[in-house]
């Protein structure tokens, strides 16, 4: 089962929503921990009257409307180049800090995978989710990728080598395109982000894996990233089985 | 009708990008431009308390010579962009608010820069490249 091993970097997670469970049935409660704003217990009614013109605040609006929500760019970047500026004052090498950046890619995947499926499925009847490898790896390739960056990765790659080596590549990843990293760090690979939460999706679909992100430089795309996916050998074992 | 080089002053003073784009201007050793840089810093606060009608003006815009021009661009940071280009160049303010641009984009978005400090930054250098051209 999932729970009785809860996977090492969603603990803090678990651990504080076991400590606090009755905190969260309330939203007045939960504010100085999460910031929420603080909005009067008013079921059926809303709950403040909303001046004409404002947006709804973020809380407030339907989860499935895609159109309109969407993020400022530059208020990204902004935000991610410090999460790596953060990131690289505490960590002792660029090891540690591709695998800091991972940990935060999968907290995000974490979540993605449960609104993506949530969007996707709660609508219909017979709600369904990939148990197969490929067609897993497609739906992240186009969906989560879509959902995340706004555009399909660039393309899928099976080792030749490695039976259990995935790769997915990106010709321009969003997170990287202000980034220049210097010379003395060229291993260093910023995608390992999107790495992370390419590992919680599929963590959660079933398919424990190792991800990492590494660059891949061609002519004419410079940023060009891979996301090595290496499979643990119970989910080759499952495919087999499956195949049979 | 060129552009010979590009500065990037910071809002100490000190020159934190020099690149020469064309030959046409005296060739100097990197102390003499900071040198110049640091004048041009200090000739600019002048300038910009010198409004008549009181207040506080940008400061010079261009300043011309016999046989070159010399425009100032300044940011709301107090980063100084100059361009210096042949007294026919018409679209320096152009060019300058690009430069701007590239910067605020390959520079300030990226977490391996330290404000303040010089640029060594290849996506600034490429999109540079790619707007005025080749360096020398």
């Amino acid at each position: 089962m999932a729970y009785s091993q809860p996977h090492s970097r969603v603990s803090v997670l678990s651990t504080s929503s076991h400590s606090s469970s009755v905190e969260h049935l309330s939203p007045t409660a939960s504010t100085t921990r999460f910031s929420l704003p603080s909005i009067p217990a008013t079921p059926g009614a809303p709950a403040y009257p909303r001046p004409a013109g404002v947006r709804p605040n973020i809380y407030d609006r339907n989860l499935n409307k895609t159109r309109i929500t969407e993020v400022s760019g530059a208020a990204f970047t902004f935000l991610f180049s410090e999460v790596v500026q953060y990131t690289q004052k505490r960590v002792s090498g660029i090891n540690d800090l591709e695998r800091r950046l991972n940990t935060l890619g999968y907290r995000i995947g974490a979540r993605v995978l449960e609104l993506m499926a949530w969007r996707a499925e709660a609508a219909s009847k017979a709600p369904k989710r990939e148990i197969r490898f490929l067609p897993a790896l497609m739906s992240i390739h186009t969906q989560v990728w879509r959902a995340v960056f706004g555009k399909p990765a660039d393309a899928i790659e099976k080792s030749v080598e490695n039976a259990d080596e995935y790769m997915i590549i990106d010709n321009d990843p969003l997170v990287e395109r202000y980034i220049s990293v210097p010379k003395d760090m060229s291993t260093l690979s910023c995608s390992s982000f999107t790495a992370g939460i390419v590992e919680a999706v599929l963590d959660g679909l079933g398919f424990p894996a190792r991800v990492t992100a590494h660059n891949t430089p061609m002519a004419q795309f410079p940023s060009r990233t891979t996301i090595l996916i290496k499979l643990e050998k119970s989910v080759l074992e499952r495919e087999e089985v499956f195949k049979g | 009708m060129a552009i010979f080089g590009l500065w990037v002053i910071n809002k100490a003073g000190g020159l934190v990008y020099q690149r020469n784009f064309a030959d046409g201007l005296a060739q100097l050793t990197s102390n003499e431009y900071l040198v110049l840089a640091g004048t041009l810093h200090g000739i600019h606060a002048i300038t910009s308390r010198l409004s008549p009608i009181g207040g506080s003006s940008s400061g010079a815009q261009v300043i011309e010579g016999e046989s070159f021009k010399m425009t100032i661009l300044l940011t709301a940071t107090a980063t100084k962009f100059v361009l210096l280009t042949s007294l026919a160049e018409p679209n320096a303010d152009n060019v300058l608010q690009k430069v701007y641009e590239i910067y605020s984009d390959a520079v300030m978005k990226n977490p391996f820069h330290t404000p303040e400090m010089p640029i060594r930054s290849e996506g600034f250098d490429t999109r540079i490249t790619a707007l005025i051209g080749s360096g020398l």
